[in-house]
């Protein structure tokens, strides 16, 4: 065999279609009324305390109850202007919805997610903006980094007064949320008519294709602006550490799924048959996943530790398992095998060690694999933030901020998945933004 | 028909000396508007029905608009619901034969007709041998209709003015040989003077309640009442779960009065699941009458109602349904009765509790401050013996069975008065706090 079996079009166009629709349909109005009325209204609610932006979902629900939908909206925006996104892509089964008192109830949450879907759309969809601007202040703060955070920032800033320039290192703005997650999670194009909802508040102003260390360096930003918030995320793609990984047929998770985001056509991609993801966080369910969805016959996960630890939730693998995804736990990979491109991955079998990381017990097995996704994490692209790595403080390799998001710069915040101690959720990085903005706002109110 | 199950009891019940065979009879209203209607509803298995109400020919004329109006809950559940459908509107004849084929093909049933006339004695003693020759088992004065037909005299413009009540009892008494059944309208300040004109002018029982006065909303799109016929609307009778409240105070006021007890009352208002019938039944109603569950579900809610009342009697070592009948009467009393020295505190179950902090944010916020929501750093809802006053509010709005409960205090002290547990009943009549108190 002289060609990897990689091929698009394993499925019938609309089979593909089928398999990419909503993950989640929105509820009817029907279907929200009977879910907001199993809502218990709690008092300092747990769910709340349990959502990163703190969302006050019993009042959102109240409002949905009584059918004064804007006013839902509002409770969620005002604390989270990524609620609809959130109420796609949030593992609620980890946060809201574990915390509601359902579960002790009846074992079944209020569906908070889908109710606060049912909340967000009528909005984005009429474009209602909801924030007028305060006066203006005059003052001006770039943020680099169009993702969550950047967003998520950029639009708290310019409700409060302030003028904002976003530095895109891509074209289209949206992070995470444009080029990384399932395409079954934000159908119809959500990612980009939520970014044009945020940007229409109004003084804000993008300029896509300016990266940090390309076309300017954060010392300018700093003299430019009254303020700077980072938002740069994780560009960089961890690496196996294996010889050969450069293999053709070796590939980076994210870039896959970016590409995927991205296809006009799902039908013209091209697909392995057979599919080895190596990962156990949210971009190997979702790699696994929709190479699945695409028609890739035999799709596995292998996990370097228990399936308990894996990043992603137990809904998410759940959702791989019922998707015909293999997940394999205590195996991590040690040879990459192939001449022209990658044939085969060699595994060693793992425990927990001593020192609870895992070791390998000198067993081994192999995998026969057409494509072999690498979806081990991400980390910094310090080599393309050019002079800001050398003067940032760094912690655990992200950007070292304080509770308000402060890095160790005078006039510099930062937030998203760049920064140390973070979920690397788009909720936690909205919620970063909006800290920043919060704390940007009374640095500038305060004369700097 | 259902028959009851394992160790049920029969549920074969007397009204006024009319047999039906359980005390489930479908009140004078769309439900018994027809032989089809009727015929249904006694397949189904209900003891009895009133007739909807006859008046003079020529009929009455509906709206063809909206009747009818609900308050749901959000997963749509009729809470209330309101009409302002007139009597019949069909032809007197009409109505009259059917009802005596009804009776004919249904012995054992109970057929009683709703009747309501103007204020003139000949009228009354044109109509009522026409409807008795029907072969129906009683006659049922609708004295109790809020709309319509109260703007042309009668109804509920009847029920309010006890002299008229007692005088067109008196008349159709006067040419009546069946039973004479009063309905009463709770559009009144009290009951008490209704169902006295009632006795006085020899009826032989009361039937209540009939609608409440209302007005369900309005649209918010148009901002006119809702419902409208063309844009406008009129008050229509209020029913359903909601109202059983206020029947049950009614009943209960006419059961307990020295000037009203021993009246037999045919209980009516909300009766939806046979729960309802048992609060009805206790508080000295002899059977009872059902519309909004049949006009919400369907005459299929019979089953329910005659196997839970069945199974209920059972397991209370009752023989019948007359055992039943009045059981509650006693309990109920003046406010100035109540015993001042009994002393309830609530008792949260720890291991029930779901941790959703309505009692406490109720009791923080309109009550009295009695219960925690943090405990040694911990989320955690504990009642406050010191500050408790043992309302009720948490139970209410507990969302957990059986969760918060109420303990009688019988010994040691009452932690928020200081004082020990007085075992001794002491009212308000004789309290030192009451200027007219009596020695004790």
């Amino acid at each position: 065999m002289n060609t990897p079996d990689i091929a698009p079009g394993r499925l019938a166009a609309d089979e593909i279609e089928k398999n990419f629709a909503d993950l989640h349909p929105p509820l009817s109005k029907s279907q929200a009324l009977i879910a907001a009325d199993r809502c218990y209204f709690c008092f300092a609610a747990p769910c709340t305390a349990a959502c990163p932006t703190g969302i006050d979902i019993p009042r959102f629900i109240q409002s949905i109850r009584s059918g004064d939908i804007e006013g839902a909206a509002y409770a969620i925006l005002s604390e989270n202007i990524m609620g609809g996104m959130c109420a796609r892509v949030c593992p609620t089964e980890v946060l809201c919805e574990e915390a509601c008192v359902r579960n002790t109830h009846e074992e079944k949450p209020v569906d908070i997610g889908l109710l606060q879907r049912y909340a967000i759309d009528p909005v984005i969809d009429a474009g209602t903006q909801l924030f007028p601007r305060v006066e203006a202040s005059g003052k001006r703060v770039a943020v680099v980094g169009g993702g969550p955070a950047g967003l998520s920032c950029a639009h708290r800033l310019a409700w409060l007064g302030h003028e904002v320039t976003i530095f895109s290192r891509d074209g289209k703005l949206g992070g995470l949320n444009e080029y990384g997650i399932a395409a079954y999670k934000t159908v119809d194009d959500f990612a980009q008519r939520e970014v044009a909802y945020i940007l229409a508040i109004g003084g804000i102003e993008v300029r896509t294709g300016a990266g940090l260390g390309r076309d300017l360096s954060l010392a300018k930003l700093c003299r430019e602006f009254d303020a700077v918030f980072l938002a740069v995320g994780l560009a960089g793609v961890n690496r196996l550490g294996l010889e050969s990984e450069d293999l053709p047929g070796v590939i980076d998770a994210v870039r896959y799924i970016a590409e995927l985001r991205q296809a006009p056509d799902k039908a013209q991609l091209p697909v392995g048959r057979r599919v080895v993801v190596i990962g156990g966080g949210m971009t190997a369910i979702d790699v696994a996943v929709q190479c699945k969805r695409l028609g890739a016959e035999d799709v596995t996960i292998v996990y370097r530790r228990a399936r308990e630890q894996m990043g992603a939730s137990r809904f998410e693998q759940d959702l791989a398992q019922t998707s015909g995804v293999r997940i394999r736990d205590w195996a991590r990979p040690v040879r990459l095998v192939g001449k022209e491109f990658v044939t085969r991955v060699e595994f060693e079998h793992t425990r927990e060690g001593p020192d609870r990381k895992p070791e390998g017990t000198g067993e081994t097995f192999a995998m026969n694999a057409d494509v072999v996704f690498k979806a081990i994490g991400q980390e910094i692209a310090w080599n393309e933030l050019g002079a800001a790595s050398a003067i940032l403080r760094v912690a655990d390799g992200r950007i070292a901020v304080d509770a308000r998001r402060k890095t160790s710069l005078d006039n510099v915040w930062a937030g998203g998945d760049c920064v140390a101690g973070g979920k690397d959720l788009t909720v936690t990085a909205v919620q970063d933004g909006k800290l920043a903005a919060q704390a940007i706002d009374e640095y500038l109110k305060s004369g700097g | 028909m259902n028959k009851p199950g394992n160790g049920a009891i029969e549920l074969a019940s007397e009204f006024l000396g009319i047999r039906s065979p359980n005390p489930f009879w479908l009140a004078s209203a769309p439900p018994t508007d027809k032989a089809y209607n009727v015929n249904r509803a006694f397949e189904a298995g209900w003891g009895g029905v009133v007739w909807k109400t006859l008046g003079e020919d020529p009929p009455i004329v509906n709206v063809s608009g909206p009747r009818y109006g609900a308050i749901h809950s959000n997963d749509r559940r009729v809470i209330g619901f309101n009409n302002v459908e007139l009597i019949t509107d069909r032809p007197l004849r009409s109505n009259l034969d059917e009802i005596r084929q009804v009776k004919r093909d249904w012995p054992d049933r109970a057929v009683v007709v709703s009747v309501m006339l103007p204020m003139n004695r000949e009228v009354w003693a044109k109509y009522v041998p026409m409807i008795e020759d029907t072969g129906a088992d009683a006659l049922e004065l609708n004295f109790g209709c809020p709309h319509g037909m109260s703007e042309r005299g009668m109804g509920s413009a009847v029920g309010q003015v006890p002299e008229y009540i007692q005088q067109a009892t008196e008349w159709c008494k006067s040419v009546a040989r069946v039973p004479v059944v009063i309905k009463l309208t709770p559009n009144v300040t009290s009951i008490l003077g209704p169902a006295k004109a009632a006795k006085e002018g020899g009826a032989d029982a009361v039937s209540l309640i009939n609608t409440v006065n209302s007005i369900m909303r309005v649209d918010y799109d148009t901002l006119t009442m809702y419902p409208a016929t063309d844009g406008m609307g009129s008050h229509g009778g209020y029913c359903g779960p909601a109202v059983k409240p206020i029947a049950l105070h009614m009943v209960a006021e006419i059961a307990r009065n020295p000037a009203t007890r021993g009246l037999p009352i045919s209980g009516i208002g909300g009766v939806t699941d046979w729960r309802d019938a048992v609060d009805f039944l206790a508080l000295g109603a002899s059977n009872v009458q059902v519309c909004t569950a049949a006009m919400v579900y369907g005459f299929r809610i019979i089953d329910d109602l005659t196997s839970g009342l069945s199974h209920f009697l059972r397991d209370k070592g009752m023989k019948s349904v007359k055992d039943l009948i009045g059981r509650a009467v006693p309990s109920v009393t003046d406010w100035q009765y109540l015993n001042l020295n009994y002393v309830v505190k609530a008792r949260i179950n720890q291991d029930l509790c779901i941790q959703c902090g309505r009692c406490h944010i109720v009791c923080e916020d309109a009550s009295h401050q009695a219960i925690t929501h943090t405990v040694d750093g911990q989320r955690r809802f504990e009642v406050i013996d010191e500050e408790c006053v043992g309302c009720n509010l948490c139970v209410s709005v507990c969302p957990v069975v059986d969760c918060i409960t109420m303990e009688h205090l019988t010994s040691g002290f009452d932690a928020r008065t200081g004082r020990p547990i007085d075992d001794r009943k002491a009212d308000w009549t004789t309290h030192p706090s009451n200027p007219m108190r009596r020695p004790a």
